[in-house]
């Protein structure tokens, strides 16, 4: 790199590295230039004009967006001659601006509003009609209103360059400009939101969020999505317990200020009217409401009475809930009821990625991995479907560090837009496609690779095999389906491993069932799930078995259950979860439904019911969390980082995992964009969005949008 | 055809075949020493083909008058990537109608122009990106460019020479911007014509990001004879710093409107009284717009003076795209500010807030005057956000469009006013600004 430069700024002498722009320059050192075209990390537009400032020796205004800062440059970024400039911009901005900010919605957080705060001229002189053009709405969820629009370009360069979805254009020229859907009269992109959150001013609104609220009247609760595995922190704009908005607009982080159309609408089930609100028994063959005081006397007696009877009893976890739920649930199972039947749906072979690398430290990839590795391997996956961050991830490192993207994959991902090397392989022969790569791969100063649920088992081993033979630095990513599916095997929700993937037997534990085990014992006495469905495509063997279930929804396993509890969402509850890359994040209470209760509470509820709460210790988020780090291994992570909101990563268990990974118990259940298990169904907006779009790389050739 | 009768004082280097019959072949270039040039460039090293276009003080006849020569070195040729010439053929500038004609009579010209051209820098591929509207000329320029490689002028390992060229036209789709070069090149690589963020300058990162020469078709027309002549002779036709001749279109309040090849540096009076046979109908000259729509108005009493790069940027003015726009005393300059602003906002690419807004606003303030329903603050508000767009958009378009207008108002101020006297409105502002007037 070369050395840095000095140079002043308002009379302040600063040394910066050579060729940086000028406005990030000053913003480093506290000094603001107001801008709406310039966004860090996109390309440059230019267009706005508001970014002036005066550079010594120069005839003219100089754009602080596109200027590189240089040797002994003298800048003044707030001289009258600026300010004038800058008022001047607002007043010609403000010309064809419809100044509906009482009833905007980005009246309060709007960037023109704060601009003409500070520089804006007190009255105007504009006495003509302003051009005006209809709102329009592009697609269920994005709406575009032409004369509130600045025409920045953030949208188009964010959702082209960011997004790799190029579904936005300009359309028109001179006053008559705007915004438009590529080649069409509406979207059919990935919806993702991306482009309504970083406009400046209000010309880009959601369908949830549009006319429903003012932003200071909003709690903003940070918390993380509770959909896919890539757990993107998310700002709930929450009013009277109702979720009215999901962003990120403070980039705060593993995402920044990704979210896809999940993490930003799909908040919507948690006020769905089939959410369950009272616990229900089973009477005269009919689940009907019942007090929590009968539901929860009526499954401990049960379950007590086949402990002591010795019966089986099968637990199933979730992978939607907390880390400390998920734990609770395995230490009644294991510890209570002394059984190791306890399992989750898993989605993808983290046990045997983490036996191949066992010993190495740094084989993991964090997030920040995806964003800055030298190069980046898909397997079997199609991210921007299912893995919408880690898809983003990998796109930005390419654009920012021009990194090498390799896939192999079955058909057409988005990767191919910026992918350096590329196989097609037919289902399951993914192995065959790495050696084609081989030669360019080993040619790379580092390799990550994201692999989905086609390897598993011994592949796992062969990839990892493979990995080593290329002879430079490896990390890996195991994808797996949704937000806590990786803290689930962490917590050892399965028969074979204890938390932190302490083999089992080797504890001197008995054997214990896998779902499957679970569902063909016709001698199952009890089934109890939480936040799970096992029975959505399986019956289970034991007609007479008594089913206890925790959920949000009346689901399959629900409709035969005996006894069912309303449970809170992940949303409406603290504690912590696990992200694919094994980065433990705090979530956050944003919202309450009335008569549901955290899982974790009712775990609780039903120790306590069982007279055993002494055994299980207290039910308080906090508590259990304390103890998970003292007992699982790998989750002595650092304290503070989680509870402000970061990341942190967990630490692999250090010594090999001898147990058989089933290959059959893994799959992954192929959420796209818009499905999102149980709760997808109950989300109105992603049902409202049409089935098969946000794949717009299928359909044509995207040419890059450029302009710098 | 001949649009207009040649003048006498006229000197004929560019315009040397305008009305020879079958003026665009092969056969009639070549018997007129046609290619003689390119034949001498082979034998010539790249630096001393630049030294002759820098000798020559060919500047560049697209408006900035930018030094040809030294843009060429600009050019790093030994990039490895390929290089391109372009030839901006855009032709939008209100008042000027000159590439047109040089590729109607003499396309081989340019051909040959931009062979030398590419033989400097190394290309081998041309474009010629023409006006939406010039449809014709694209006839003409395919017909002669498949005419010059049938006779071996283009092609592979031309005439023997081991230099491999060729060239293809190029339609713009009516946007007056596409002929800025940045937002040309874009256009030409198939995308939304707007400009680039410059540096990097096309000589550097051109079409496709790969070096280009960029010019105008004037000024590859001037290579050649260049060439022929030799540099210092060709610069001798005009003054210093200014060599060469030029063609000039004369429109407007003028007895013989028309395009002449005049050397660089002739008075302005005597092309308007001698050249074009005096303003039409023996009436007073009013004002002048020397050099296409964008550069500020010259008052009669201004119009002494030389026409050359330096002489009008001395008058605040500029020598532009040679557009000579004749206005007599019967001539509304309000009405002329306000046809100026008209094309600008309607022209304005829309990629940059103050020339987005600026040319609208402004375009409904001068309409709404010279519908008789202007105010006292009017000419000072026109001046005023004028100024303020000067030297803050992103591509010169915007000067383009403020420049005129401040020299309108500041030069007629008088005629607003008289326009605001007699409004209604004009003392409106005093009882309440607000009241919306019209579209
Ligand atoms: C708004 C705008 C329009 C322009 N239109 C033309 C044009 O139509 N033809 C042209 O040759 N140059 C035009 N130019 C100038 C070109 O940007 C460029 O300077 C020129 O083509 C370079 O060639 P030259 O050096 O031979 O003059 C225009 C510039 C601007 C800012
Ligand atoms: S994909 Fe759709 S919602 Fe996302 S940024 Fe692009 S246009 Fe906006
Ligand atoms: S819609 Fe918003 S982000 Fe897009 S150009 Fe307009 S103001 Fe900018
Ligand atoms: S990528 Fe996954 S975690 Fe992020 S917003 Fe989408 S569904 Fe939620
Ligand atoms: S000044 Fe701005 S809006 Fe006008 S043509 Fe140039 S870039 Fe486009
Ligand atoms: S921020 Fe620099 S021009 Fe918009």
């Amino acid at each position: 790199m070369a050395d840095p430069v000095k140079l002043t700024i308002n009379g302040v002498a600063v040394e910066a590295p050579q060729g940086k722009l000028l406005i990030e320059v000053a913003r480093s050192m506290g000094t603001d230039i107001p801008s709406f075209c310039y966004y860090e990390g996109y390309s440059q537009a230019a267009a706005c004009r508001m970014c002036l400032v005066e550079i010594e020796g120069m005839p003219k205004l100089m754009t602080a967006c596109t200027q590189p800062v240089s040797e002994g440059m003298v800048v003044r970024t707030e001289t009258p001659q600026v300010a004038e400039a800058r008022k001047s911009m607002l007043e010609f901005v403000l010309t064809n601006h419809p100044l509906d900010c009482p009833v905007c919605d980005k009246g309060g957080e709007c960037e023109l509003q704060d601009a003409t705060m500070r520089y804006g001229a007190g009255e105007g002189r504009f006495l003509e009609m302003k051009f005006h053009h209809e709102e329009r709405q592009w697609s269920p969820v994005v709406y575009y209103d032409p004369a509130r629009c600045i025409l920045c370009f953030r949208c188009v360069r964010v959702c082209g360059e960011g997004l790799g979805a190029y579904a936005l254009g300009v359309s028109e020229r001179a006053v008559g400009e705007e915004i438009v859907p590529n080649g069409s009269d509406h979207l059919d992109c990935d919806e993702c939101g991306l482009c309504i959150d970083i406009c400046p001013v209000g010309a880009l609104t959601s369908d949830s969020y549009r006319y429903q609220a003012r932003p200071w009247e909003m709690n903003h609760v940070g918390t993380i999505c509770t959909h896919c595995s890539n757990g993107c922190k998310t700002t709930l704009g929450v009013r009277n317990d109702r979720i009215l908005r999901g962003n990120n607009r403070d980039r705060s982080g593993i995402n920044g200020e990704f979210l896809c159309v999940k993490g930003r609408y799909a908040f919507d089930f948690n006020e769905s009217d089939e959410r369950l609100t009272t616990p229900m028994i089973r009477s005269n063959g009919e689940l009907r409401p019942a007090s929590w005081s009968d539901a929860l006397r009526f499954a401990a007696g049960k379950l007590k009475q086949v402990k002591e009877a010795g019966g089986k009893i099968g637990v199933v976890g979730s992978t939607r809930i907390t880390n400390e739920e998920n734990f609770y649930l395995q230490k009644f199972a294991r510890e209570v009821l002394g059984t190791n039947s306890i399992d989750h749906q898993r989605s993808g072979d983290v046990v045997t990625l983490l036996d191949a690398l066992a010993g190495r430290s740094g084989a993991l990839a964090t997030t920040e991995d995806l964003y800055t590795a030298k190069a980046v391997l898909v397997i079997g996956s199609d991210l921007a479907q299912q893995h919408p961050l880690v898809a983003w991830q990998i796109r930005t490192n390419w654009r920012h560090h021009e990194s090498h993207t390799y896939t192999i994959t079955q058909g057409p991902v988005r990767e191919d837009l910026h992918s350096f090397a590329r196989v097609r392989v037919e289902p399951g022969r993914e192995m065959e496609g790495l050696e084609t790569l081989r030669e360019k791969l080993a040619a790379e100063p580092e390799l990550l690779i994201v692999f989905g649920d086609a390897v598993k088992g011994e592949k796992v081993r062969e990839l990892v095999a493979f990995g080593d033979s290329l002879g430079i630095p490896v990390k890996y990513v195991c994808l797996v389906d949704t937000v806590n599916a990786r803290g689930a095997m962490d917590m050892g929700l399965m028969p074979e491993l204890l938390p932190g993937y302490r083999v089992a037997k080797d504890a001197g534990q008995p054997d214990g069932m896998t779902i499957p085990e679970m569902l063909a014992a016709r001698d199952l006495s009890v089934l109890w799930s939480v936040g799970a469905d096992p029975l959505a495509d399986g019956a289970l063997a034991s007609e007479g078995a008594f089913v206890i279930v925790q959920d949000l929804f009346l689901t399959d396993t629900a409709r035969r259950a005996d006894v069912v509890f309303p449970s809170a969402s992940l949303y409406e509850k603290s504690g912590t979860v696990t992200n694919v890359c094994g980065e433990v994040q705090r979530v956050k209470r944003a919202a309450q439904t009335m008569g549901a209760k955290a899982d974790l509470e009712i775990i609780g509820l039903l120790a306590k019911e069982m007279g055993v709460a002494p055994v299980m210790g207290p039910w308080m988020t906090d508590k259990v969390f304390a103890e998970l780090m003292r007992t699982v291994p790998g989750y002595n992570i650092s304290l503070p980082v989680v509870t402000t909101g970061g990341a942190a990563q967990t630490l692999p268990p250090g010594h090999r995992i001898p147990v058989q990974s089933d290959p059959a118990l893994i799959r992954s259940v192929g959420d796209t964009l818009y499905t999102s298990g149980t709760l997808g169904k109950y989300s109105k907006k992603l049902n409202s969005l049409m089935e098969g779009p946000g794949k717009l790389y299928e359909e044509r050739t995207v040419r890059e949008w450029t302009h710098a | 055809m001949l649009y207009n009768e040649p003048s006498p004082l006229e000197t004929k280097v560019l315009t040397r075949l305008f009305g020879v019959p079958n003026s665009t072949s092969v056969e009639t270039y070549v018997a007129h020493e046609g290619f003689v040039a390119f034949r001498k460039a082979v034998t010539m090293t790249p630096e001393a083909i630049i030294d002759e276009v820098k000798k020559s003080n060919l500047r560049g006849r697209g408006g900035a008058g930018f030094p040809t020569g030294m843009k060429w070195s600009f050019v790093p040729r030994n990039s490895p990537k390929p290089k391109y010439i372009v030839v901006n053929a855009d032709e939008s500038e209100p008042g000027t109608c000159k590439d047109r004609l040089l590729i109607e009579h003499d396309p081989m010209q340019l051909i040959e122009g931009m062979m030398i051209a590419g033989l400097v820098v190394g290309a081998k591929r041309g474009y010629i990106y023409l006006r939406g509207e010039y449809r014709y000329l694209i006839d003409i320029l395919d017909k002669a460019i498949a005419e010059a490689r049938a006779a071996g002028w283009l092609g592979e390992n031309i005439q023997g020479t081991g230099f491999d060229f060729d060239c293809y036209t190029h339609s713009g789709a009516g946007a007056y911007e596409c002929g800025e070069e940045s937002a040309l090149l874009e256009s030409l690589e198939g995308k939304r014509g707007v400009p680039r963020i410059r540096p990097p300058f096309p000589a550097v990162a051109g079409l496709y990001r790969c070096p280009t020469v960029l010019n105008n078709v004037e000024t590859y027309c001037s290579v050649p004879s260049i060439l022929r002549m030799g540099g210092e002779a060709w610069a001798n036709l005009g003054t210093p710093r200014n060599g060469g001749t030029r063609l000039f279109c004369l429109s407007g309040h003028i007895n013989k409107p028309g395009v002449y090849e005049l050397p660089m540096g002739f008075n302005l009076l005597r092309m308007i009284e001698e050249v074009g046979g005096g303003v039409r109908g023996g009436r007073k000259l009013k004002a002048v717009i020397p050099g296409g729509s964008s550069c500020p108005v010259l008052t009669a009493a201004e119009c002494d003076l030389p026409m050359d790069f330096d002489s009008l940027k001395n008058a605040k003015s500029m020598l532009g795209s040679g557009g000579v726009v004749v206005m007599d005393e019967t001539t509304d300059m309000v009405k002329v500010a306000l046809r100026i602003m008209k094309f600008y906002q309607h022209e304005s690419c829309g990629w940059c807030i103050p020339c987005r807004e600026g040319t609208a606003w402004l375009k409904k303030i001068l309409t709404r005057v010279y519908d008789g329903m202007g105010q006292n603050e009017d000419p000072a508000l026109v001046h005023e956000l004028a100024t303020n767009m000067l030297g803050r958009t992103f591509c010169p378009l915007g000067d383009a469009a403020a420049m005129p207008t401040i020299s309108i108002v500041e030069k007629f101020r008088d005629e607003f006013e008289a326009y605001v006297r007699r409004s209604p409105m004009a003392n409106l502002a005093d009882i309440d600004k607000r009241i919306p007037v019209r579209a």
